[in-house]
């Protein structure tokens, strides 16, 4: 028995699995912030580490879990992200600790939260059964609310409290939507388990009955949508980017949305492979453009630095859902290349805009001036995410949202122009703030801050070498991904 | 399977709509909770009786923890808060109750016409259990919408998941069902627990949620 269990930690695909559900159990039990945060750090590394197997080992699809090449981008992305911001979390809940804004019992159900969000997230991702997946997106959601809420200020229940119902009831819209896929292929595929299997529904998708997979299709829009933070639904987002911890604003912004965005884009697949039902297409592409040139506009009146970036994540995963909505090989490309660089880009931002939270202990956009005087690596730091998430040369955005926009002009001219239009909004807006909050004269305190530069500069010089130079093989791995989304 | 057989399943599953119904336009919270019991049990009853017509025995399991936790512990649990909290009085509605009844019916005519059309290619027993959850579903959505109070905004959320349950025992051979309701539930019994949690009323001195607006992050 312990000899089965040994190969199966050591099969990468349980692997990343197994390791974040041990370390959380193991945080749960293990007092004291040193070893604990060190745990987490090691645990995440080595998910980091198992998931970088799968790209070379493939197991073949089992009832429950499989791996193809589209997930594995998504489960190197985010085990990668997760290894991060484990880093960036360490220094940061230390100085959280310091001002006593956390106690030692809340800090135990922080880092045991956080493995166990990992593992929702990468079982989710690994997941081949639709309900299995409904499932472990719902534990995210869970465990996410949790966080949010943990430093019980008034803001921080509002924000957890809005999270949680608007969150419940987009994932109970996703389940009824899940049940009407399995209504769908239960004639077809047969009763029980098989029907709710991602790659037998796959194969058999021509075969389903169009009608009840349009309905399904609205109900999963409308449910992982709400998770997605598309608007109209993005209610939720800024205030739970806002009063949570800062790390976990990374990781949802850099990883939670796009495990829901993942989920929209298996059933997209499922519809376009039946010639009969409608095109899932132009619903996301609308919801999309809405999204994008709304929190564009939204982008103006904010006065919370890290409500700045939530509705800036808003705005970007409206930009992608718009891509992978427009469809075709170019767009679906740039589609997974945004998707992979606002990650990195948007999680850097976070690490950065935490430090300087704590620096200023403000997040009042107000009250933080001059940064790059009174801390220079923090400071810089920002101003090169911010020029990379607004879009700028030479960074990897740049080049991912100008082959959307290149496909977009190419194929439907008139719905490039809102496109830009929105870009150009949001640019305008996210310059003006960096103007205020990096340059001119030092505000508020100027004391050091104890920081781990280390993951931001990473994520950042990642972005830059993507922007000046994609390797061959990505390249080639991202096309093949991007036909397979057809 | 005999006509009388699903009969009997559509009367269970149409009396749900019409408990959601009843839910609208309870003013009194003792009431409202009340009344949501009442919809657990029959959501129990339809479960139990899909379990008997299918001969699927695993789906006595969701029947009864319908019936022990939504008909019994969570009413239960409720009441004794909303006695604590002191706010047994009228419910504050954000629209009026013959609006509110008027777009529930639409609703209802909504989710007949899609899922009847949708839904033709499914057996006929599914077809219609389909079309009344989505009822259900909707209406629930419809008393979160028009409720403020965080005690009604629960029941309304908790009566949409009613809803769910009953999609998924009326889905024939549905894998997993056992796990998505007890999945459901620990949800459901997790925003009970919340309200205590949250202890919205003690932070707020109230559950009107439109206290919590005003601590929106932005208007600080």
């Amino acid at each position: 028995m312990n000899v089965h269990l040994a190969e199966l930690a050591l099969e990468p695909l349980t692997a990343v699995l197994i390791i974040p559900a041990v370390a959380a159990v193991l945080l749960v039990l293990l007092p004291g912030y040193w070893i604990s945060a060190r745990l987490n750090v090691l645990a995440a590394l080595s998910t980091f580490i198992s998931a970088l197997f799968l790209l070379f080992e493939r197991p073949p699809p089992g009832t429950y879990l499989f791996v193809d090449d589209l997930n594995v981008v998504f489960i190197v992305l985010s085990t990668f992200v997760g290894f991060t911001t484990s880093v960036f979390s360490a220094s940061y809940i230390a100085h959280e600790l310091e001002i006593s804004r956390l106690t030692p019992r809340y800090l135990r159900f922080y880092h045991a939260m956080y493995q166990t969000l990992m593992f929702a997230m990468n079982l989710g991702l690994l997941a081949n059964n639709i309900g299995l997946m409904w499932v472990a997106i719902e534990l995210a959601t869970l465990t996410t609310v949790l966080m949010v809420g943990i430093y019980r200020t008034h803001e921080a229940l509002e924000a957890a409290w809005k999270y949680f119902i608007l969150g419940s009831v987009g994932i109970a819209l996703a389940l009824f939507g899940t049940i009407l896929v399995y209504m769908a292929a239960r004639p077809v595929i047969g009763e029980g388990q098989d029907a709710m299997v991602w790659t037998a529904l796959i194969q058999k998708a021509a075969g389903l009955s169009p009608d009840l997979l349009n309905v399904a299709f609205v109900f999963l829009m409308l449910g992982y949508g709400t998770k997605v933070g598309l608007a109209p639904l993005h209610a939720w987002l800024p205030d739970a980017h806002a009063e949570g911890p800062t790390p976990i604003s990374a990781v949802l912004s850099g990883l939670l949305l796009n495990v829901a965005l993942y989920a929209l884009l298996r059933f997209k697949m499922l519809l376009s492979a039946n010639p009969a039902a409608l095109a899932p297409g132009p619903l996301m592409v609308t919801m999309g453009l809405l999204s994008l040139i709304f929190a564009g506009f939204m982008l103006y009146r904010r006065r919370d630095i890290k409500r700045l970036f939530a509705y800036s994540s808003i705005e970007h995963m409206g930009l992608i859902t718009f891509a992978f909505g427009m469809g075709g090989a170019l767009a679906n490309f740039g589609g997974l290349l945004h998707m992979t660089m606002h990650s990195l880009t948007k999680s850097a931002i976070f690490f950065a805009v935490g430090h300087i939270a704590q620096a200023k202990g403000t997040q009042k956009i107000a009250e933080i001036r001059g940064l790059t005087e009174s801390h220079p690596v923090l400071g810089w730091g920002l101003v090169l995410g911010v020029i990379a998430i607004a879009g700028l040369p030479p960074l990897g955005i740049f080049m991912s949202e100008f082959l959307i926009v290149s496909s977009t002009f190419a194929r439907e001219p008139l719905l490039a122009i809102p496109l830009v239009f929105g870009l150009l909004i949001a640019f305008g807006a996210l310059m003006l703030r960096l103007n205020e909050v990096a340059f001119g004269e030092a505000t508020g305190s100027v004391a050091p801050v104890k920081a781990s530069y280390l993951p931001m500069f990473a994520h950042l010089m990642l972005v830059l070498a993507a922007g000046i130079f994609l390797p061959g093989p990505l390249v080639a791995w991202f096309q093949g991904v991007a036909r397979l989304l057809g | 399977m005999n006509g009388q057989a699903l009969d009997i399943a559509h009367l269970l599953a149409g009396s749900m709509v019409l408990v959601s119904f009843l839910l609208l336009y309870q003013d009194r919270m003792f009431g409202l909770l009340n009344v949501f019991a009442l919809q657990a049990v029959i959501l129990s009853a339809s479960v139990a009786w899909q379990a008997y017509i299918q001969q699927a025995p695993h789906l006595y399991v969701p029947a009864a923890i319908a019936l022990v936790l939504k008909g019994l512990i969570i009413p239960l649990a409720l009441h004794r808060i909303v006695i604590r909290l002191g706010i047994h009085r009228t419910i504050e509605t954000v629209v009026g109750i013959g609006p509110t009844m008027l777009f529930g019916m639409g609703l209802v005519a909504l989710s007949m016409v899609v899922m009847l059309k949708a839904a033709a290619a499914a057996d006929p027993l599914a077809r219609e259990d389909l079309a009344f959850a989505l009822s259900v579903v909707l209406l629930g959505l419809l008393m979160m919408v028009t409720r403020r109070n965080a005690v009604s905004q629960i029941v309304g959320f908790m009566s949409l998941e009613n809803g769910l349950i009953l999609a998924a025992t009326g889905a024939k051979g549905m894998p997993l069902v056992v796990e998505i309701s007890v999945a459901v539930s620990v949800l459901v019994a997790f925003i009970v627990i919340g309200v205590f949690l949250f202890r919205i009323r003690e932070r707020f001195d109230s559950v009107d949620l439109q206290a919590l607006d005003e601590f929106r992050g932005e208007r600080r």
